[in-house]
């Protein structure tokens, strides 16, 4: 009888657990554009990687080194 | 005698702008090309041209700015990917031979334009194309086909250096410390996976440029960047360099309005659902009947768990039922939320008298469900279009910036830094941004947008012009005269219409069913109690009152409107009308009167419009004969392709297919008068009779003939011989007849336009004998005009396209906005409606009525079920099972049966074609 205390108990905390990583996200804006994300997977290795302008990227095509215009 | 108006190639009917006009009306006169301007084509460039890009013409349908993918594909459909490399690629090549720009997409006139095998139509193109390659940016060309936008106008850097005033830009920027500033743009001319890309690795083409965020909805990139490394007005010349110019008008000065409601409601909806599943599961023994097997602590636990769960359910996820509650009790109007609070309190509170009493998880499961469901149903019902703007004004019309004159030479000043006694130069396609007087160079405005013309006026200096006309032709000077903010245009913002927000419809069918509702259920309640105490049994009668209030569930209530209109707000969406939210549909099925604007909506300059009537021996011909060579119509397109002035503009477009890529020797252009060229060694001229014959073409004789409809008349000349003439009108939209005789059998309609009177016959035959046609309407008579309508009882529904009807459309009950195509600019409205769907607004009407019939029959269902389980409450044998069974299963039956009734009719009404 009291095991089934101690599972309730448990996986409600496993729940909450879940609830607070959903309302992590919400409040970090992950829900407001759910449209760009899936565009933005299509597109392979460094999209999205934040700039530091002399970074230097292994893209497909042209290796040279990106230059400043 | 002919009913026909004959107009030279300016020609502008003498009323002007009935109520704006001051002093004598304009003369007649074209501005010529002014001499230092090159007079460029305005369409794809003949060879000569590809070393500049061409000006951009007023009206041209495909310049960068609003390069936007076609209306009707959605956002998904935006991904393409050719996998191919980036070095390997081949020039693809048109169906009909003709190679198409690596770059853009677009045909290539000059096929020696190209680089390792590739083709570009222009060196715009090719300079993206290396500047990307060097910046190691190849993958662009690998995410989509085509992907590049044309940059149409080769900006100068000093254009946007009026972006780096520092009054300017705290309006402009989200946020700068001195050092790091972050900016939000509006850019149409993203339209695929590869602009999102290219957008986001913007760092590599400039250093100082930090982090870029694309939002594709809502085509807006916001960008991170060293502000003492880049300067603001650098940071968007690159963007103009690469075909992504923003969007930079008065409007983008206005504080971004955030969404902070957004990620509260899905915080609510999120905790609600929670708490709802793990209630449930809390429950199930009870559903079962096996909590009495587990013993006694069991039920106590489970119940104070159930009980801690519900209790952010009650406080946080309901609270704006709350709020709402209190705020129409204070106003004393009885809404849906009422019932809402009041079940909600009634159910924790006899909830809790159980818990603590060790009998149970009471109703909580219920309450959980009911907010779950009704957060749910407003979830649905507020569904937003972020590409739509429903709500601008003339702010993001006016552009950003002007030209002024000072003694120091030309600079690019913000229109907010605009003073008094400035001179402005205005150029081909600019706006005027204030009210000023012309003060050098001939001026052809085009006021279609501001006040209805459908033809520009022609204006000569010492004139006084308005603010949000477009120049067309050569550069002006205007002198300002008032601020912009105080032109006769932006002072209709001030009209107390705009000040203050829509009555709060409170009068919804919702709202006034509950109202019934509510008094029912209190009634029942009261009499249950009243009957159980008197029946000598108190305990029950206390449980029976409390039980109907539990069970009279708003929940179905509560969810017939939102979905039925919602599903009506999907459907419609499909079909290119954007509605601002699903009650507008509601609103939409009370109206009894339309007014229509002319110009723009019910009107198309376009190139449908054009006839040629041949002439020959001195006579003109019938309709069909005497037309003119394959060959012939080619050099006449060649030579109105060289003008600005719009019938030009649209005699060329409509011979676009006969063009030749002939070189025209002599051009000119003769104020007032007409156009002339050379092509293959033969003359052609174009332009009013007068001016023909002054040149020398011979068989002047007649007058047109009757029966040629009514519109502008272009004479034309070919070798000194007059051929024939273009007859244009402003054809009205196909099937616009059909529109208005099927809503001419329900609805009142009306025509309000500023244009003048030529076209009355016209519109009296398409409105009936009955409609009101008023023209030479100003704003401010078309806003009266609607109060009218409005004050004598009836729904109006407005639908226009320009400022010149915002007032109208702010005041009507509907307001419907007509665009050309999406990102155009619309004032603001309730709806947005494609300019090809107008004929379709019957339909819309339809379906409006429909659904609130549909929110209606729900209503009925819900009834139904309420019915049964007060039946049951008011015996005072309600328990916490059937409570639970009854809630969901009378919600989803609502539900179902809205959005199921709801596309059936629209299916019926036509709407799925």
């Amino acid at each position: 009888m009291s095991v089934i205390l101690i599972l309730i108990l448990a996986s409600l905390a496993v729940a909450l657990a879940f609830l607070a990583g959903f309302i992590w996200a919400v409040r970090s804006g992950q829900f407001e554009d759910t449209c760009t994300p899936a565009m933005r997977i299509l597109s392979e290795d460094d999209a999205g990687k934040q700039g530091t302008p002399e970074a230097k990227e292994a893209t497909s095509g042209v290796g040279r080194q990106p230059g400043g215009s | 005698m002919s009913t026909a108006i004959e107009q030279s190639l300016t020609g502008a009917p003498e009323q002007g702008l009935k109520s704006l006009t001051l002093g004598a009306p304009g003369q007649p006169g074209v501005v010529p090309g002014h001499p230092e301007q090159p007079l460029t084509a305005a369409r794809s460039p003949s060879p000569a041209d590809v070393t500049s890009a061409p000006e951009p013409v007023f009206g041209d349908g495909k310049d960068a700015f609003h390069r936007v993918p076609d209306f009707t594909r959605k956002e998904s459909d935006a991904v393409e990917r050719v996998p191919t490399g980036f070095g390997g690629r081949e020039t693809s090549r048109a169906g009909d031979g003709e190679l198409s720009c690596f770059h853009c997409g677009e045909p290539c006139p000059d096929p020696s334009l190209t680089k390792d095998n590739k083709a570009f139509c222009c060196r715009g193109c090719l300079f993206v194309h290396d500047l990307l390659a060097e910046s190691g940016l190849g993958q662009f060309y690998d995410l989509s086909r085509h992907p590049g936008v044309r940059v149409r106008r080769s900006a100068k850097r000093q254009q946007w250096a009026y972006l780096n005033d520092p009054a300017l830009q705290q309006r402009l920027l989200d946020f700068t410390d001195g050092k790091v500033s972050r900016v939000t743009f509006q850019i149409p001319a993203i339209h695929c996976v590869a602009c999102v890309w290219l957008l986001e690795n913007l760092f590599r083409l400039q250093p100082g440029i930090g982090r870029s965020q694309v939002n594709f909805p809502r085509r807006e990139v916001t960008i991170t960047f060293a502000t003492e490394k880049l300067p603001l007005s650098d940071l968007v010349a690159l963007l103009a360099s690469i075909g992504y110019e923003p969007v930079l008008t008065l409007g983008e000065l206005e504080a971004r309005k955030g969404d902070p409601a957004r990620k509260r409601q899905w915080l609510q909806v999120g905790i609600a659902g929670f708490a709802f599943g793990n209630i449930m599961l809390l429950s199930l023994p009870a559903y079962i009947g096996l909590d009495s097997l587990s013993g006694p602590l069991f039920k106590i636990i489970s119940g104070y768990l159930s009980l801690a769960l519900a209790a952010p359910v009650l406080l946080y996820s309901a609270s704006d039922y709350w709020q709402s509650a209190r705020l129409s009790l204070r106003q004393r109007v009885l809404t849906l939320d009422v019932p809402i609070a009041l079940g909600l309190a009634a159910l924790y509170a006899q909830s809790a008298y159980e818990v603590v009493l060790g009998r149970g998880n009471g109703y909580l499961d219920s309450l959980a469900a009911l907010v779950f469901f009704l957060l749910c149903g407003r979830v649905f019902q507020q569904k937003t279009y972020d590409r739509m703007a429903f709500d601008r004004d003339y702010k993001c019309f006016f552009p950003l910036s002007v030209t002024r004159v000072t003694a120091a030479g030309e600079e690019s000043v913000a229109i907010s830094n605009l003073r008094v006694g400035d001179r402005l130069r205005l150029r081909n396609g600019e706006l005027i941004p204030a009210d000023g007087r012309l003060l050098s160079g001939p001026a052809c405005i085009d006021y279609s947008f501001v006040t209805g013309e459908a033809v520009p006026v022609a204006k000569a200096p010492g004139e006084y012009l308005y603010a949000g006309g477009r120049q067309i032709g050569g550069a002006i000077e205007i002198e300002t005269v008032k601020a912009v903010s105080q032109s006769h245009l932006t002072s209709l913002w001030n009209h107390e219409t705009f000040q203050k927000e829509r009555a709060s419809s409170l009068n919804t069918l919702t709202n006034r069913y509950s109202r019934r509702f509510t008094l029912i259920v209190i009634a029942v309640a009261v009499g249950a109690a009243v009957f159980w105490v008197a029946a000598g049994e108190a305990g029950r009668a206390l449980k029976a009152f409390t039980s109907v209030l539990i069970v009279a569930c708003p929940c179905a209530l509560a969810l017939a409107a939102p979905f039925a209109l919602g599903t009506a707000q999907r459907l419609l969406a499909r079909m290119q009308v954007f509605v601002k939210n699903a009650l507008v549909i509601e609103r939409m099925a009370q109206v009894d009167a339309i007014v229509f604007d002319k110009t723009g909506t019910l009107t198309a300059g376009a190139a449908e419009g054009v006839a040629f009537r041949g002439m020959a021996d001195g006579r003109w011909q019938m309709a069909n004969t005497g037309q003119l060579s394959a060959l012939e119509e080619g050099w006449v397109c060649a030579v109105a392709r060289h003008s600005t002035h719009p019938l030009a503009v649209r005699i060329a477009q409509s011979l676009a297919d006969k063009v030749l890529a002939e070189p025209v020797e002599g051009f000119a252009e003769t104020p007032g008068c007409g156009i002339g060229g050379r092509v293959q060694g033969h003359e052609v001229r174009l332009g009013s009779r007068a001016w023909l014959a002054a040149g020398g073409a011979t068989s002047l004789s007649t007058a047109l003939p009757s029966g040629v409809a009514q519109g502008s008349v272009v004479c034309l000349a070919i070798d000194g011989t007059l051929r024939g003439a273009f007859v244009l009108t402003n054809a009205v939209r196909p099937e616009t007849e059909q529109l208005l005789r099927g809503l001419g059998k329900h609805y009142e309609l009306a025509l309000l336009s500023g244009d003048n009177e030529r076209e009355r016959e016209r519109f009296r035959d398409l409105f009936g004998s009955d409609a009101p046609l008023h023209f030479n309407q100003s704003p401010l008579d078309k806003l009266g005009f609607i109060r009218g309508l409005q004050e004598s009882g009836r729904r109006v529904m407005m639908v226009g396209d320009g400022l010149n009807d915002a007032g109208a459309l702010k005041q009507s009950d509907i307001g419907v906005a007509v665009i050309e195509k999406a990102g155009a600019f619309s004032p603001a409205s309730d709806v947005i409606l494609e300019a090809g769907r107008v004929p379709r607004l019957s339909e819309v009407l339809i379906l409006a009525r429909k659904a609130t019939q549909i929110v209606r029959l729900s209503f009925g269902i819900s009834a139904v079920y309420n019915l049964a389980g007060i039946s049951i409450a008011a015996a005072g044998i309600l328990s916490p099972v059937i409570c639970a069974i009854l809630m969901p299963v009378s919600s989803i039956t609502v539900v179902l049966f809205a959005c199921g009734a709801t596309n059936l009719a629209a299916k019926r009404a036509g709407l799925t074609r």
